[in-house]
């Protein structure tokens, strides 16, 4: 018999899902240690939902197990569900309920003790920012902001374990998404948490570690800076620069010949123009190219820094990847290959 | 079963506040007190042997097949259709809690409608006068068989109407199937008995079979006082195999 890891919160072992005869979700393997906050990424339909909905006990899996805090999910889903807390995507909330109301009747089918049934409700309203006007209004009434944060009060109300919030800043402007960062920060230690997002800023700032599905695979798994690596093999610089292209271009390949100018933009009020420069390689160069390009009599530099690359750029690259690897195996007949795994 | 007593008071709540609800309690009744004033009059106009009530719960079926359906049909296909029912099976409840409040809430609003046109012969009897109308119309043999038929014929009714409503998620669609299958239940085995009574091949369309499941039949033994075990285990054992079937739909389509 199979045992949980005393350390992770959520374990997921093997998981595979198939409606018919289409795969949603293939041995996806992957585990998520207490307290941590870790983001779930991946185009339309590679499976995100459905592996939440797998943990959350609301789909059995074809093949494979999940644990939640030690507890099988599909053998012994009542103790996994008292150790979860799940918003789904879109939120769906009944519209003719008061909101406190509302929490309170959640907290009592979350086996919530009576006597802490008021405080814990008072608590998730408060950390929601729900404890004043909106306590008190239906919910068919609320700005979708606060239907968010009523989901996510919802979700924590058990003290659970685990925390699965599926798209919870989608829909949202970005006054609201960041009081949703914001939210998330502060549950940070409370709960271990799953959070899928379409908004790669908003899994970078808020997730210690991030696992990348495509096409019901994981891809890649690690943290920002690990997978930054794995992926991102070229090295960006931005430079704002008075002066001709060819005397940049000289300068630049001065200190390596692999340095290339990849696009550049000016600014029509001062003639500046802003040069994006790229080495194919992971080395820092920011320091002799600054140094030359500040030096050249020919050149006015105002600004110039190393760009790091953004989620976005990873998750391009890790899906390009795996589709490219995939449609290989497929040419080839090959087995698919396991997902890049960086810490 | 031990989130049911918060389920239910949660159910009770969303039928409380459900136009549907008002609808339907308000032409139920309105048809009731209409077929009331009928019986009333003809018993007055004309000897009867059967008694007023058997004559008032003869009709039993048409508020039934206008209560069931608008009571029933917004239960789970609307929780499916808003999505609530997800959020509702990652708690700890089980299936069976939900299906079970659902159908105990309805059968309580199903029950409070027939109490109340218990107020018709009351009426009656406060215009007509004690000594005229009241031992006629407050007979309480057929009283009391009609209203015990009526809350047991309700059980499977209204499991029937829980159970349209876990197949779909739109209401319309809910109570129509639900309108569809309690009329066949009423209507079409008496009609099957009418039409086929030769046919033997099977043993339910047996003369013996079809008996069994003929609810005019059932009606007849519980308003002249004759309250027979097989209907009751009819009625019961179908409830709990449509709300077990209600249950396993549930379950697999959350």
């Amino acid at each position: 018999m199979h045992v949980a890891s005393t350390t992770s919160s959520i374990e997921a072992r093997s998981l595979s899902k198939n409606y018919g005869s289409q795969t949603a979700i293939k041995d996806l393997s992957f585990s998520v240690s207490k307290g941590e906050v870790v983001g779930f990424l991946g185009p339309n339909g590679a499976g995100k939902t459905t592996t939440m909905r797998i943990l959350a006990g609301l789909l059995p899996a074809t093949s494979g197990e999940a644990y939640v805090a030690g507890h099988a999910v599909a053998r012994d889903p009542a103790a996994a569900k008292r150790n979860i807390g799940y918003m789904p995507e879109h939120n769906p909330l009944p519209e003719d309920m008061r909101v406190a109301e509302y929490l309170r009747f959640r907290a009592r089918l979350k086996e919530v003790p009576r006597r802490e049934i008021r405080r814990r409700v008072g608590e998730a309203m408060e950390l929601c920012d729900l404890h004043r006007k909106a306590a008190r209004k239906i919910i068919g009434a609320l700005s979708k902001g606060f239907r968010q944060r009523v989901g996510i009060a919802d979700a924590i109300l058990g003290h659970p374990d685990v925390t699965i919030l599926d798209e919870p800043t989608i829909g949202l402007d970005p006054h609201q998404i960041i009081l949703m960062r914001k939210l998330i920060d502060r549950l940070r230690e409370r709960t271990t948490m799953i959070l899928s997002s379409h908004i790669l800023a908003e899994v970078e700032m808020s997730c210690d570690r991030v696992l990348i599905l495509s096409h019901g695979r994981l891809v890649a798994e690690g943290t920002h800076a690990a997978l930054r690596d794995e992926f991102i093999r070229n090295t960006r610089y931005r430079a704002e620069i008075l002066g001709s292209e060819s005397d940049v271009r000289t300068e630049i390949e001065a200190v390596s010949p692999d340095v290339q100018i990849v696009s550049r933009r000016t600014d029509p009020a001062d003639g500046f123009v802003t040069f994006e420069l790229e080495t194919p390689a992971r080395a820092n160069l920011s320091e002799p190219l600054l140094a030359r390009l500040h030096t050249a009599p020919s050149l006015r530099v105002r600004a110039f820094e190393r760009v790091n690359p953004r989620l976005e750029d990873i998750f391009l690259a890790a899906t390009q990847r795996s589709w490219e690897i995939e449609t290989a195996d497929e040419a080839n007949g090959r087995p698919h290959a396991a997902p890049a795994k960086t810490r | 079963m031990k989130h049911l007593p918060t389920l239910f008071r949660h159910e009770l709540r969303v039928l409380l506040v459900a136009p549907s609800t008002y609808v339907a309690g308000v032409l139920a009744l309105f048809i009731m007190g209409f077929f009331y004033f009928y019986v009333v009059i003809e018993t007055a106009v004309r000897e009867q042997e059967t008694p007023p009530s058997e004559l008032f719960f003869s009709t039993f079926w048409i508020p039934v097949l206008l209560i069931v359906p608008m009571l029933t049909m917004r239960s789970i296909a609307e929780e499916r259709r808003l999505g609530t029912l997800q959020t509702l099976m990652t708690t700890p409840v089980t299936a069976a809690e939900v299906v079970t409040s659902k159908f105990l809430a309805a059968y309580t609003f199903y029950i409070v409608l027939w109490a109340c046109a218990g107020a018709y012969p009351l009426i009656a009897v406060t215009i007509l006068g004690q000594e005229t109308a009241g031992h006629v119309l407050l007979e309480p043999g057929p009283l009391f068989g009609g209203y015990a038929f009526v809350c047991l014929t309700g059980t499977l009714f209204v499991a029937v109407g829980i159970f349209s409503s876990s197949l779909t998620r739109s209401q319309l669609v809910a109570g129509m199937l639900s309108f569809s299958v309690i009329f066949l239940l009423i209507v079409g085995v008496l009609a099957v008995k009418a039409v086929g009574s030769n046919v033997e091949a099977l043993p339910l369309l047996s003369d013996e079979g079809l008996g069994y499941i003929q609810i005019f039949e059932h009606f007849e033994d519980f308003t002249r006082g004759v309250i027979d075990t097989r209907p009751v285990v009819y009625y019961l054992s179908g409830t709990v195999l449509v709300l077990a079937l209600s249950t396993l739909v549930v379950e697999s389509r959350a």
